[in-house]
């Protein structure tokens, strides 16, 4: 059998992939393979097959040139290799992910683990809304000595907040 | 440790002559990104050495990966990273990386981290027959220990940030590798594999020399990172593996009762062959010896253990047979030498007898 995608060499990587729930055949030689990126032990990659078909660009005009203000990628450079820059490229190209989310993924939200340090900011900052809106409430309400409680309460909070991150620096 | 001294200890994905049964082993693997560095890919070579750098003495430290080794890709030759990739430690892609690129892993391969391949970090456990669970707890514990010193990209709303959309949220590959003659050799492997995709996931034959499932090895894994959580990954792949299981247990009854003399004479051809055979192709090798890895678990065959047959899965491959004979053979020339191996190992004849191998 030939390589599909040359059609000179012969076919001698046989992947099988399957595609909401329909099997789909590819038959390439080693370097086809190695050229359009297959790893032939990695995971499937359907960014590729997604991005080859050409999910729907959103008016290809105005924001064809979009960049990555942190790492300079541009949106043609990711439409190339699927791949991001960095991890600011989430935001810069937010408009690119909904689709591709929702073709690849169960739905847009993660729900599965967190870093450590990531939770103990999320639950501090919510400690930190709660304290700030009670301070305002003992403020209007003139009760000073509570307010004075609260504000310390707040510097502690916002203390921890930081902390983390200050050790964690290498 | 040398590449070598690893070459002498089972393989943590094809453990030698583990559990019997269709299960071959377990692997999960998690992506993570350094905060505020780019991604390997577009960092270019300088800034991927001061990643490995600034990565390398934080991972090698942590307790989980003890006792830890630590393989820069420079380092090595392309042999010695083509067998990193055969033992499952590295991927394709990482195998033709060399600077600022490394393998971390725990002296048994079973805990592992790659370094700067498509994303900055790829944690790895590897484990024989069905165990995601228990390869969770150790790959999280490792994941843990390693975000006490290495902030991660991570975003509340995605989850942790990778390289490619395809594995943001968990960034976890949660696969099992199973040996299924029966459903192949019964006609109802398509079934199987069509049922799979419905659900999500993904099913793949193992190597790509040859048919797409070389050696009856098909791989399944989750292809959705984003909205499960990890232990949901985990069960769903467990609870449909074993099923699989269950399915292929019944297409070798089945076999046996119906067609008992075509499966004896499946296996009994396989040995043949592979004990007398001078020439011997990858995919020629890897799909007998899954006819005696299946005479074996049936107990039609007695006159080789599975350890022996494991151990050829693995030292056939190309990088280990040219690490094995200690120099570089020509893809006709290692079918030759991987003939000469699978006599010896089968039949426990010595090499000094052996005929010479005209170069
Ligand atoms: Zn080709
Ligand atoms: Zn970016």
């Amino acid at each position: 059998m030939l390589c599909e995608s040359c059609k000179e060499n012969e076919a001698t990587v046989h992947l099988t992939q399957v595609i909401d729930g329909a099997i789909k055949k590819l038959h390439l030689c080693e370097a086809c393979a190695a050229k359009s990126g297959i790893d032939i032990q990695g995971p499937l990659s359907i960014t590729d097959i997604l991005l080859g078909m050409g999910i729907q660009k959103p008016a290809d005009l105005p924001d064809a040139e979009r960049t990555c203000p942190r790492c300079h990628m541009r949106r043609t450079d990711f439409k190339k290799t699927g791949r991001f820059g960095c991890a600011a490229c989430y935001e810069a190209f937010a408009e690119e992910l909904p689709p591709l989310l929702k073709a690849m993924h169960r739905s847009d939200h993660h729900t599965g683990k967190v870093p450590s340090r990531e939770s103990l900011r999320v639950r501090a900052s919510a400690e930190l809304e709660s304290l700030q809106q009670k301070m305002d409430k003992a403020i209007a309400a003139e009760n000073f000595e509570e307010a004075a409680r609260l504000r310390d309460a707040i510097v502690a909070c916002r203390r921890r907040m930081n902390e983390p991150e200050a050790r964690a620096t290498p | 440790m040398t590449i070598a001294e690893l070459m002498r200890q089972p393989s943590a994905w094809l453990a030698v002559g583990a559990g019997e049964g269709p299960v071959v082993s377990s692997r999960i693997r998690l992506a993570r990104n350094v905060k505020d560095a780019a991604f390997p890919g577009w960092a270019g070579a300088e800034e991927c050495e001061r990643l490995w750098n600034r990565i390398e003495p934080a991972v090698r430290r942590v307790a989980s990966l003890q006792p830890a080794e630590s393989l820069a890709m420079g380092a090595l030759d392309e042999l010695e990273r083509q067998i990193l990739f055969e033992r499952h430690l590295i991927s394709r892609e990482q195998a033709e990386k060399t600077k600022g690129s490394g393998l971390i892993l725990r002296r048994d391969e079973s805990l592992s981290a790659m370094v700067n391949e498509e994303d900055h970090l790829r944690l790895q456990g590897m484990r024989p027959g069905l165990s995601l669970r228990a390869i969770w707890e150790e790959v999280d514990r490792l994941d843990t220990e390693i975000e006490q010193r290495i902030e991660y990209a991570f975003s509340p709303k995605l989850g942790y940030l990778t390289a490619c959309p395809t594995n943001v949220g968990t960034g976890m590959r949660a696969s099992v590798m199973l040996h299924l003659p029966g459903l192949v050799l019964m006609n109802e492997i398509n079934p199987v594999i069509k049922g799979m995709g419905k659900i999500g996931l993904a099913v793949r034959g193992l190597w790509g020399e040859g048919t797409e499932a070389t050696g009856n090895m098909f791989q399944i894994s989750n292809q959705m990172t984003l909205g499960d959580t990890e232990e949901q990954i985990v069960a769903v792949i467990e609870q449909i593996v074993q099923e699989i299981v269950e399915h292929e247990r019944n297409a070798r009854e089945r076999l046996l009762e119906r067609r008992e003399t075509v499966v004896r004479d499946h296996v009994g051809r396989a040995y043949g062959i592979l004990s007398h055979a001078h020439i011997l192709t990858s995919k020629e090798a890897l799909d007998l010896l899954s006819g005696l890895r299946l005479g074996i678990d049936l107990g039609i065959l007695s006159t080789v253990s599975r350890r022996v047959v494991d151990e050829l899965m693995l030292l056939t491959q190309p990088g280990h047979l040219q690490k094995l004979e200690s120099k570089a053979l020509k893809p006709k020339e290692r079918d030759r030498y991987r003939a000469r191996l699978v006599r010896e190992r089968l039949t426990g004849s010595d090499r000094r007898r052996g005929e010479q191998i005209k170069e």
